[in-house]
Formats: structure tokens, sequence, C-alpha cells
């Protein structure tokens, strides 16, 4: 259109030529092409524009000679029109197209997290020392029995519903074969094993490579219906519908057809070079009762076998949504809050729509239980997931466990550059190409999602010990164990716990 | 004996093992030190064709025949690691000709240069701790 370049590298590549030893790891390493060696200067030179700052050249350069920083360069200072608003214009008025983004949104609300503080024992009630005694981080999901049953001599009759064991509290969630790499998706799937939790499968479907990791497989059914064939359904240890995700509430999907190749294609059934497009509603979804019939139908596919996790994005009016899934025969809910991840959404919706997990969380658990119906089904949320102290909290707010996508991903390596969309990570996880794919080598990735978990896990128990709790059962729903700090009344009522001092 | 094993899908092609081996075998602690205004010559090295990438080193054999091709005695074992005494070596070259990995090279000062499992430093070889995806072993095979 013209030749003015409206937009001025957001980053700049520091070379330290003191420390440069012309090793050109950085230019090995780097798929966006940053850096290459100038034979005629005869040093590396870095080309910032085409720099996202994944700090993949950072990490594996052998003298630290190269550091990123954020460019000093500044438009005239203005409160209301920021820098990224005026840029962002910028872009659309060059390209005509929507912008899009990956990962979980940058953008300042507030995390509810960070303002909650958690509970300790003082004098007139013991902690325990998780060293010495037992400390029970096993859960169940799934509805629970209200009811107790006696045989003809008074003896408890056992009865369980279909339910999934976790060892501890945390499971990877949803992540696509596609969006993700085999590398990324094999990592997940032994640390799962491993750990004794599950990984979700993602809607595209699971790679035949990987059917032997099903019992601990959350095999998902998503509006595009990708992979879903009887055996992907029988392989898993629960299924889950996807009516919404965090990042993207009220849109679906689209994976390009570029990236639809070989055994991506194979496994999502689609043909390869075709777009996977996931329509924004399940087209057989308008109400409770169809989504009944969805869950009844996999049920019945399963002989009842499986349970079924039933996932939404967290939005106004998640608390009323809950109440019809809790009564709608699904097993499980799922809550992804706003701050959740996404290989690929519009900026627009991924920074603008949705809640906070911590409040939708807080609404659902107190709506369920006021019903009486929070026996019916396990919750659990994603969205950001943090730290053990996150978890914690979740837990105390009334989730049955929590998923973790983003944090998994960067005990993988990941940076949260968010150019994801762009199909160039450098770190092996959001690519398809093979060159890039084998950089993930998942059994370093296992280890580092089985250490990150057991850490976490931990945590928890001197967590919950200091608190006096022996078991994530004692802890859920328990927000005494919270208070709030820098909150309001109205965000003290809806999260149902005092502020700090009270 | 352990040696260093190359798990080739793995390996990226980082080349960083040379820099790592090419340090180690300097008498400098510092890469920057080691390396600047250096010709690198490491003690294995990593072959490259498109995608493929693949590190060439000493096998250390069993019955190595660099050792009989040896005319000066430079070339002998330690333990079970083929080693290089740089004092005695005329740099013939016969140890290249008959070296079917082409594991020995011709070192800055004029001699031949060889992988040592780098045992003057002891401990797992700098260019399997170095390596960043797992793809340089030092293992029992």
């Amino acid at each position: 259109m013209s030749g003015i370049n409206y937009l001025f590298p957001e980053y700049e590549v520091k070379r330290d030529y003191d420390r440069c030893i012309a090793c050109r790891v950085c230019e090995r390493q780097c798929a966006n092409e940053v850096h290459h060696f100038d034979d005629k200067r005869g040093k590396m030179v870095s080309d910032d524009t085409k720099c996202v700052c994944c700090q993949r050249c950072v990490s594996l350069c052998p003298t630290r000679a190269l550091k990123i920083v954020k460019t000093d360069n500044t438009f005239k200072t203005n409160a209301n029109w920021r820098e990224n608003m005026i840029t962002n214009i910028y872009r659309q008025a060059d390209t005509g197209g929507v912008l899009l983004a990956s990962m979980g949104t940058p953008k300042e609300y507030p995390v509810y997290f960070d303002k909650m503080l958690i509970n300790a024992s003082q004098v007139t009630n013991p902690s325990i020392d998780p060293l010495r005694e037992p400390m029970e981080t096993r859960v169940f999901l799934g509805s629970k029995e209200t009811k107790i049953i006696r045989d003809s001599d008074g003896r408890i009759v056992p009865h369980l519903n279909q339910h999934i064991e976790l060892s501890t509290p945390i499971m990877f969630s949803a992540m696509s074969y596609g969006s993700i790499s085999y590398n990324a998706h094999r990592a997940l799937a032994m640390a799962a094993e491993e750990l004794g939790t599950f990984y979700n499968t993602g809607e595209g479907g699971l790679h035949e490579d990987f059917y032997k990791y099903g019992k601990n497989t959350i095999v998902q059914v998503a509006s595009g219906r990708f992979g879903v064939k009887p055996e992907y359904l029988e392989a898993g240890a629960a299924l889950e519908i996807k009516m919404g995700q965090g990042a993207k509430p009220g849109i679906g999907g689209h994976l390009p057809g570029a990236k639809i190749v070989g055994d991506v294609s194979r496994t999502r059934m689609i043909p390869e070079g075709s777009d996977a497009i996931s329509p924004a509603p399940h087209h057989d979804i308008y109400s409770i009762e169809d989504l009944r019939q969805l869950i009844f139908a996999l049920k019945e596919a399963t002989d009842y076998k499986k349970p079924v996790i039933v996932k939404v994005a967290a939005v106004h009016n998640i608390a009323a949504i809950a109440s019809g899934i809790a009564r709608s025969g699904a097993d499980i809910i799922s809550i992804d809050g706003f701050r959740g991840g996404t290989g690929a959404a519009p900026a627009a919706i991924r920074d603008n729509v949705g809640i906070p997990m911590e409040l939708a969380l807080a609404s659902v658990d107190k709506r369920l239980r006021d019903e009486g119906i929070r026996n019916n089904v396990s919750l659990v949320v994603g969205g950001s997931i943090r730290s053990s102290a996150d978890i914690v909290k979740a837990i105390a707010l009334g989730a049955d466990a929590v998923y973790i996508a983003t944090s998994a991903l960067i005990a993988l390596g990941c940076h949260l550059c968010r150019t994801c969309h762009l199909g160039r990570c450098n770190w092996g996880i959001a690519t398809q190409r093979p060159d890039l794919v084998k950089r993930l080598n998942p059994n370093i990735g296992k280890e580092r999602l089985v250490n990150l978990i057991n850490a976490w896990t931990n945590e928890i128990k001197e967590i919950m010990g200091g608190m006096g709790i022996n078991s994530i059962e004692a802890l859920k729903g328990n927000r005494a164990m919270l208070r709030g700090i820098g909150l309001n009344e109205k965000e003290l009522e809806i999260l149902g716990i005092k502020h700090a001092g009270e | 004996m352990k040696r260093v094993y190359i798990n080739e899908e793995w390996c990226l092609g980082c080349h960083l093992c040379e820099y790592n081996c090419f340090l180690s075998n300097s008498k400098e602690s510092d890469m920057v030190l080691a390396c600047m205004g250096k010709n690198i010559k490491s003690n294995l090295h990593i072959e490259d064709s498109g995608d493929i990438h693949f590190a060439f080193n000493c096998r250390h054999c069993k019955d190595p025949i660099c050792i009989k091709a040896c005319i000066s005695g430079a070339l002998h074992k330690e333990g079970e690691v083929v080693v290089i005494d740089k004092e005695k070596c005329v740099f013939c070259g016969s140890c290249i000709l008959v070296c079917p990995y082409g594991a020995l090279m011709e070192s800055e000062s004029g001699v031949m240069q060889k992988c040592e499992l780098c045992i003057s430093s002891g401990g797992v070889p700098k260019c399997v701790e170095g390596c960043p995806n797992g793809a340089l072993v030092f293992e029992e095979r």
C-alpha cells in the first residue's frame, strides 16, 4: 500500500560483542531467522523486526552474549492512546484483518488469587508436618453418592459412580495434537502416566501411538468432532465435551490447512490440507436438554463406564449454566477462566471476553450447594493456575481439582512469546515443523513435568499441613481458610470469604 | 565401558557440543576466553545435511586400528580410552587413513588430536553435559 513501515520492532536483540564467539548457535536455533553471520563485517548480526522474544537464543547462547530488551523507542506518552492501541490500529489499517493472538491474555486484569491469603494454625489448633505424618492428596472426580446403602446385615455396600482417581489434584488440560506437537503430547502423556493423573487430548483426536496411555487420558469431543470414533471414546478414562474455552468463549477454532499434514490429518480424520474448523456452537446442542442427549449418547457408546466432563468457559451467567450442566447427567464440570491459554484466538475476544476463574468458581460452587446438587458433579477449574498456592486457593474456593496447561508448557520450555499461531515455535511445542518438533525431547519433557507436579504437590502438602489439614477433601470448599486483601464488599461476597483481619 | 553415543533423533544440529569440547580441551575455564577469535577445532564434530544432524567422535574401539597404524607410538590406551601423546605424534596421517569414523584431526599445534572422553577433567564428557536435548549420552551399550 505505502512504503511507510509504521511498526517499530517491539524488542531489540542486544549482543555483547565482547562475549560473542560467533558460534552461530543463535542463528541455527532461530526459526524466525533473526540472527545471521555477516561475512563482510565478520560478525553476527540480528534483525530485530523478526524477533518474537521467545528467548531460545538467549537460553542456548554458551557465552551469555545475548539478551532481548523491550525497545525504548517511545510514542508520545498518552494514558488513553497507549502504544499497543496505536500499533494495533496500524496493523489493521495495513492488513484489514482480525488480529490473532496466542496464549492467555497479557492485559492487566485483577488476579484474585493474588488478593487472597491462606490461613495457618497457631497455638489453639495444631499444624501438621507432612514429612512426618501422612497427607492425602488423592482425589476422586465424578458424581458422589449421597445415600449410604446397607445390606440386610447393616453393612455398608460400597458403591462408586463412574469416576477417575487422581494422585494429586492437578491434571493437564486440553491441548490438541495439531495445536501442539507430537513430542509435547508424548511428554504430557508419559508424565500423566508416571504421576497417576490425566492429560487431555484436546479436540484433535488421539494419535495412534498414544492409545497405550489411555488409562491416563481424557478424550475430548468438541464441536468439530475431530478424531472421534468408537475406539477413541473407548481408549480414554473419561470423556470431555468441550462447550467452550476460557481464552475464546463463544467462538470456535480454526487450524489452518497448512498444519493438517501427515499424522495430524490422520488423527483428526480429515483430508490433508483442509482447514480444521471447529464451529462456535455444537450444531446439535442448543439447550441443556440437547447437552444431556450428547452426554448420554457418549455414555451409551462407552457402556456407562466412564465419567463425562463438560467443559465451559467462565462467562457472566456461569452459575446458572453450571446448575443446568449439573442436572444434565454430567459427572464433572470443568470451568475455564478468561486468562486461559490458546493456540490462536482473535485478540479482541481473548482480551475482553469472559470472567475470572476465581469468581466463576466461587459462584458456581455456592450455587450448586444452595441448590443441593453439589454432589452431582465434581468441579475442575483452569485458566491460568500459576503455582501451588493458586491450587490451594482454588480448592478452598470449592474446586475438586485443577487443570493446568500454560504452566505445563512453561515447564516444557515455553517462554510465553505468544506467537503460537505462527507455527514456528522455537521450543518445539506449538509447531508441526519436524526440525522444530525434535527440539522437544519428550523424555526430558516428561521429567520436567513430573518434577513440577511433584514440587507443587509437596508445596500443597506443606500449605495444608500449616493449616492443620491433612487431606484435599478437608480443604475443599473450606473458605474459612481464605481471607481477602484489598477486595471490596462485593468481591468478598462473591468469593464467599472474609477480609483479612476479620 | 561407557562411551559417548549420539541419539540422532534428538540432535538439533546446534553444534554446542563442539564448543563445549573445545573449551574442555583448552587451558581456559571460560568459553569466551577459550573460543574468542580462535579457529575452533573440536574432537567431535557434527555433520549436517538438511534436517539430519549427526555427531562424530572417537568410538574408543576395543581393538583400535589407529594404534596399530601409529608409527611413533603416540596413540595408546589409558585403561580402555584411546589417547594420544601429542609430544610423540609426528603427524604422518596414518591414523586418519585407517580410522573408519573420521575421529582424528589436525590440531592447532600441527599434530593429531582426538576425543579422550574428557578423562583429564573427569566425570561426564563436556559435550554430553552441555547437550541441550539429550542427544549425546555417555553410557554403556
